[in-house]
This record gives structure tokens, C-alpha cells and sequence, in this order.
């Protein structure tokens, strides 16, 4: 926190200072800082739970813990590392980034903002209590069915689910307020003269991210709702013997699961250009393609939600539909792929830390594109599904294509915010670590989906050890390598070297109009954009 | 003062719009809700998915003499109901129209009272609405007095409609605790 007296220095404004200020803040610069802090916490939180997880798989036997923990752990580490890790991150960048980049001097309604972001950690210690409980004899710990909730043994389960679900109630109901907040605010806040085509590609991103939560977190809700009355409430949604149907919650499920991989992501493909004509010095390429991208693959992301579930036994034509359709992602998504490449070509490109995670990110979430289009093939899906392919597969999208995205628009930003330069050496030492470790860590795991590895098992066949072993190690470096992150992000925020006000030579946008860190209120006047 | 008031109108359309936006939110929860009885509709309505009609059906007299389709019965018995469960024969040739009886067997193994619910699923789907059910046990939950075993009929037909490539249909039911209590007290045992 004591990035705090920093971003106060210069403003003579009268309101809280220490606990208080940060509980009552309507600012979006505080409440921004706290979403990213949030984030970052909650993804060591989540990332510790799955090293015990790999540690486990270290060796084929059971070592460390009982089979019933480790379900518990797999579901808790991914329900975290999505709402509680990517989700808040990206909403921290639209709290600090948006209203700089569209010239309005905070967001629209400052209020929600601040109840959004407070209803956040309340959700993750609902999230990780359970854990705490079992250790006191009350319930058998957390949710152990994995952060699909699948009934029927979403029914059967103990009170960990319910903690789940009203976890997921809370962390929804903040989504849903954040993205009215975001939408009110591109819409009604730009600066005069910027028309919504002048926008930058990030509140692009947020933009459709915005209305695909208020679309589908409702589902999701339904969803987890409609489970907890089966549970304690004698109704039969998803009990067959009462007239319901199991498959019925994960047609639910996933119609907000498949938009909610769009959700995490579309805000990176937002900044991720900005920070690549940032370092090639030249104009994005395709500025329109990009945003009718954004739209196409935003209507798309809700009509393919069944290749999820593949083999649960579906006809014929409907597995047919859903193949083509998700199939028919990849060409926006090409579009974007090849916009990226074209903002760089033959730029006088440099290679500071967000850009050497850009320019990764671009060929490590290409490699989670492409294994998707692998695993929307209905023929090859029946070998690949509930496998560690599928694994790998969603960590080269959401680690590389989300977190590391994250991470690139950490450092693009991080002088703007703090005042200060980070530590380069250590950024691009990062780098290197967390790339070459992620991907010890996974290509191993494609492999080990490819022979038929299971996913969600905590034993296995011993012809799997020697991959599973290389795997493991992989992540204990990926794991420790994030403390250089914290480290430097800490440090930089703490003190160093002045950052100026444009921050990189190429960045263009109106954030870097102003000083490095922004004044607590900025742009009480809008500039006018020509 | 005047940009006071500009600030206020702002605030005053931003509100505005939050609460459209509202509106938005609350069709969304609209459409979760309503997903529940389209997808019954959608499946029982196509066939989809295996659920059957699960009412009597009128019977035909024609019957296609030309034709044999062969109907596989599987039985299973989910966890929490104690019951041993399965048909008479596992498979029968019949001639589509032609009313068929099948028996299914089934034997209460603990002391109690206990009410079951057969689920019926038909496979492949496509042949969901031609395989037409004039009495069955599904219809109803059963209750079997303690030891005691049942012989249950299912009268049926294959619609004569039935496409020619379908030459083999499964008939599979579940049987499921259908008392609540019961069902609880199972949970417990998990």
C-alpha cells in the first residue's frame, strides 16, 4: 500500500486517509490499485493450490494428501484464478485505464464502483473458508466436484458447494455491477469529439466483455441457484428420478462458461494492440477489422457453448452445428492474429518487458487457438475430452493468453501508475522464467492428454511418471518465478527512476498526456479530441 | 456554476442509463429462468437427448409384417435405492405396430418400504418418438413392500413410421429413490 502516498501526493483534496480512505474511495485510481492488489494476492492464493496439486502428481501414488483434498484444491484453484485472479485484473485496468484514455475524470457511477470492488473479498473468503473449517471439524471442506459445479454430484456434495455457490452469487453480482459501470462510462463519459470508432481498442474490448457478463453471469446464477434449491430446497432440475435432467446444468453452465473465456480475454486483445504500436512506433494495423472482430466473435461466443460436452450424447446435427459454429470462431479470431502481426511488421521494434510479453503472448495463445480448433472436432474430441489435452489446452489460453496478457499491461502501465520505472533486468529476467517454465510446464501435458491421461485424478499409470515429473518441476519454477513479479512491482512502487510523462517514446493515447503518477483527480476538463 | 450543473446533468444520465441497463440484467435472469421449460419442450418436443413422451399411447392395428427391428432393454439401478433390477428378456425381435408385452423384475432388498421412479432414455434419439408406450411402470413410482418381489409389464409398439435404417432400438430405464428421505439419508452415507 504504500504505492497510496504516492498516488495522493499532489492533490488537496479532503477525504479519509488510512483504512478509511481505501474503504470509502469513489476514486477510480484507488479503486483500481485495490482491484490489481486483489488480483495479485488472489493469484499467488491460486497458485499455491495447484503447486500442491502438481506436487502431488510428482510421482504416480498417493503422497501427500487424501483424493477428496485434492478435488477440492483442482476446483477452488480454478474458480479462483478466474473470479477472483483474471476477472478483478482486467476490472483494475478499466478502473485506472478507462477513464485516462477516454478524457473523463472518473467513471460514471463511483459508488458501484466502490461496492463492486468490496464485494469481492467477502466472495473469496467464502471461496477459501471451507478449507479452514474442515480443519475444525465442521463440513468436509471445500468444493471437491471442479469449478464446473456438474450435478449430479454438485447434489451430492457437502457444504463446500453451498459456500461455492453463494460465492459465485456475490462475485457475479459484482461483475454485473462493474460492467453497467463500464458501459455507462464509455458511453456517456468520452471526452467531446471522441466518437465510439476514435475509442481506443481497450474500451473496445471491455465494451462487448461488458455486455457478454450482463448476458450470461445471470445465467450462471440461475444455474447455481436452481442447484441450491435441488440441494435443500426438494426440487428436481437436475434429478432425473423428479423429471429433471443433469445434462439440462451443463447446457447452463456453459452457456455462460464458452462467453466467459471471451470475457477474460477480449479486454487483453483491448490493450494488447495499444502496446504493440506502443514499441513497433507505428500506427495499429486494422483498427475497424479489429472492433468487427470484437463484435463477431462477441455474438459467436454464445452460440457454441456445446462443444464443451461433446460426448455427453448429443444427435448427430446438433454436434454437427456446434463443431461448424465453434469452428467459425477461428476466422474473427485470424483476423486479430494477423492485425496484431501487421501492427508490427517492419516497425522499429524494441524490446522492453511488455513487449517481450506481448510478442510471447501472441505465439503462446496462438498455440491455445489452435489446439482449440483440435479439440472442436466432434471425431477427435471423443479421444482428447476429460483429458490433460484439454488441460493444456485452456492454460496456453488463460495462463498465456490471459495472465500473461495481464502481465504485459502490468508493466506497459505500471510507470504511468506509480511515477516510477521498474527494474528492466528483472522484467525481462521474468519473462524468461515465466515463458520457458510455462511452457515446460505444459507441452508435457498434451502429451499426457494425447496417451490418455485423465484429467481430475490424483493417481496415475506409471507410464505417465517421467512427463509428469518434468511438469511438476516446470511449475515450481512458474510458481516461484512470480515472486520477481510481486518483487518488482513492490519496489516500483516504492521508489526508483522518475518515470516521465509519455513513459515509452512510441505510446500514443490521451493517459499519456498526463504526469506520471496522474494526479488524484484528472481530467476535470475534458480535453477535445479532433 | 454552470459547469456545476453540467456535472449534475451528467450524473443524471449516467444514472439513467445505469438503470436501462437494469433492465438488461433483469431480462437476462428472465431468459435463465425460462431456459428450464425450453429445453424440456425442446428435447421431449425433437426427441433430443433420449427423453421419451412419457404417457400411454393409442395403439394401431396395421402392422408391417415385412420388417423385424430388434429392442434391447438395459436396466440400472442409481445409487441409494437397494432394489435388484432388470427385464425378463434383454432383447426381442418385434414387428413394428405389433403390441408387445415385456416383464421387468424387481426385488426390494432392505427391510423397509421403499418407493422407486423408473427413468426411461431411448437410443439412438432419432427413434425416440416412433417407439410408442401403452403401459408402463415408468408411468407411476413404485413402492415394494420390504423382501418383496414385483413383476412389472411394459406394453409397447414400434411405430411402423419407424425410418428403415433403424434396424435396433434401446430401451434403457433407471430406477431412482423417489422418497425424499430416503434419498437424505443417502447423501450422508456419501
Amino acid at each position: 500500500m504504500s504505492y497510496a502516498s504516492t498516488a495522493g501526493h499532489d492533490e488537496h483534496h479532503d477525504h479519509p486517509t488510512g483504512i478509511l480512505r481505501w474503504l470509502t474511495t469513489t476514486n477510480h485510481k484507488d479503486i483500481g490499485t485495490m482491484y490489481l492488489i486483489f488480483s495479485l494476492i488472489m493469484f499467488m492464493v491460486g497458485g499455491l493450490m495447484i503447486l500442491a496439486v502438481r506436487v502431488e502428481l510428482f510421482q504416480p501414488g498417493m503422497q501427500l494428501m487424501q483424493p477428496d483434498f485434492y478435488n477440492q484444491l483442482i476446483g477452488v484453484h480454478a474458480l479462483v484464478m478466474i473470479f477472483a485472479a483474471l476477472m478483478p485484473a482486467a476490472t483494475g485496468f478499466a478502473n485506472w485505464m478507462l477513464p485516462l484514455q477516454l478524457g473523463a475524470p472518473d467513471m460514471a457511477l463511483p459508488r458501484l464502483n466502490n461496492w463492486g470492488f468490496w464485494l469481492l473479498p467477502p466472495a473469496a473468503i467464502l471461496l477459501t473458508l471451507p478449507f479452514t473449517l474442515a480443519l475444525f471439524g465442521i463440513g468436509d471442506g471445500a468444493i471437491a466436484t471442479g469449478w464446473t459445479f456438474y450435478a449430479p454430484l454438485s447434489v451430492q456434495g457437502g457444504i463446500g458447494v453451498d459456500f461455492a455457490i453463494f460465492a459465485v452469487h456475490i462475485l457475479g453480482i459484482s461483475s454485473v455491477m462493474g460492467s453497467i459501470n463500464v458501459i455507462v462510462t464509455i458511453f456517456n463519459m468520452r471526452a467531446p469529439g471522441m466518437t465510439l470508432m476514435k475509442m481506443p481498442m481497450f474500451a473496445w474490448g471491455w465494451l462487448i466483455t461488458a455486455f457478454l457478463l450482463i448476458a450470461t453471469i445471470p445465467v450462471l446464477a440461475g444455474a447455481v441457484t436452481m442447484l441450491l434449491t435441488d440441494r435443500h430446497f426438494g426440487t428436481h432440475f437436475f434429478n432425473a428420478a423428479g423429471g429433471g435432467d443433469p445434462i439440462l446444468f451443463q447446457h447452463l453452465f456453459w452457456f455462460f462458461g464458452h462467453p466467459e473465456v471471451y470475457i477474460l480475454l477480449l479486454p487483453v486483445w483491448g490493450f494488447m494492440p495499444q502496446i504493440l504500436q506502443t514499441f513497433a512506433r507505428k500506427p495499429m494495423y486494422g483498427y475497424k477489422a479489429q472492433v468487427y472482430s470484437f463484435w463477431g466473435i462477441g455474438v459467436l461466443s454464445v452460440v457454441v457453448w456445446a462443444h464443451h460436452f461433446f460426448t455427453v450424447g448429443m444427435p448427430v446435427p446438433a454436434l454437427i452445428y456446434f463443431m461448424f459454429s465453434t469452428m467459425a470462431i477461428s476466422v474473427p479470431l485470424a483476423v486479430l492474429f494477423f492485425c496484431w502481426i501487421a501492427t508490427m511488421w517492419r516497425g522499429s521494434m524494441t524490446f522492453e518487458t511488455p513487449m517481450l510479453f506481448a510478442v510471447g503472448w501472441i505465439i503462446l495463445f496462438g498455440i491455445g487457438g489452435l489446439t482449440g480448433l483440435v479439440l472442436a472436432d466432434v471425431a477427435a474430441d471423443a479421444q482428447y475430452h476429460h483429458t490433460y489435452f484439454v488441460v493444456a489446452h485452456f492454460h496456453y489460453t488463460l495462463f498465456a493468453g490471459g495472465i500473461m496478457g495481464i502481465m504485459a499491461g502490468v508493466y506497459y502501465w505500471l510507470p504511468k501508475m506509480t511515477g516510477h520505472m521498474y527494474n528492466e533486468n528483472l522484467g525481462k529476467l521474468h519473462f524468461w522464467l515465466t515463458a520457458i517454465s510455462f511452457n515446460l510446464t505444459f507441452i508435457p501435458q498434451f502429451f499426457l492428454g494425447l496417451a490418455g491421461m485423465p484429467r481430475r485424478i490424483p493417481d496415475y499409470a506409471l507410464q505417465f511418471a517421467d512427463f509428469n515429473a518434468v511438469s511438476t518441476v516446470a511449475a515450481l519454477v512458474l510458481g516461484l518465478s512470480q515472486l520477481l513479479f510481486i518483487y518488482n512491482i513492490v519496489s516500483c512502487a516504492r521508489g526508483g527512476k522518475k518515470a516521465t510523462d509519455r513513459v515509452w517514446e512510441g505510446s500514443d493515447g490521451l493517459e499519456w498526456t498526463l504526469p506520471s503518477p496522474p494526479p488524484y483527480h484528472s481530467f476535470s476538463v475534458q480535453p477535445v479530441i479532433k | 456554476m454552470a459547469a456545476l450543473t453540467r456535472i449534475e446533468e451528467r450524473q443524471e444520465a449516467n444514472r439513467r442509463l445505469g438503470l436501462k441497463l437494469l433492465w438488461l440484467v433483469g431480462g437476462s435472469i428472465l431468459f435463465a429462468v425460462s431456459l428450464v421449460p425450453l429445453y424440456d419442450v425442446f428435447c421431449t418436443g425433437t426427441g433430443l437427448n433420449g427423453k421419451t413422451q412419457n404417457t400411454a399411447a393409442q395403439s394401431v392395428t396395421e402392422v408391417d409384417e415385412n420388417r423385424w427391428v430388434k429392442i434391447e432393454f438395459t436396466s440400472s439401478v442409481m445409487p441409494g435405492l437397494s432394489w435388484n433390477f432388470h427385464p425378463q428378456q434383454n432383447s426381442i425381435m418385434v414387428r413394428p405396430g405389433k403390441i408387445e408385452t415385456v416383464l421387468f423384475e424387481a426385488r426390494n432388498m432392505t427391510n423397509q418400504v421403499v418407493a422407486g421412479q423408473a427413468v426411461p432414455s431411448v437410443s439412438p434419439g432419432s427413434a425416440n418418438n416412433y417407439l410408442k408406450k401403452i403401459e408402463c411402470f415408468c408411468f407411476v413410482r413404485q413402492e415394494l413392500q420390504p423382501g418383496e418381489t414385483k413383476l412389472m409389464p411394459l406394453r409397447f409398439y414400434v411405430s411402423p413410421d419407424l425410418p428403415e435404417k433403424v434396424e435396433a432400438i434401446t430401451l434403457s430405464y433407471a430406477f431412482f429413490s423417489a422418497v425424499k428421505k430416503a434419498e437424505q439419508g443417502e447423501r450422508a452415507a456419501f
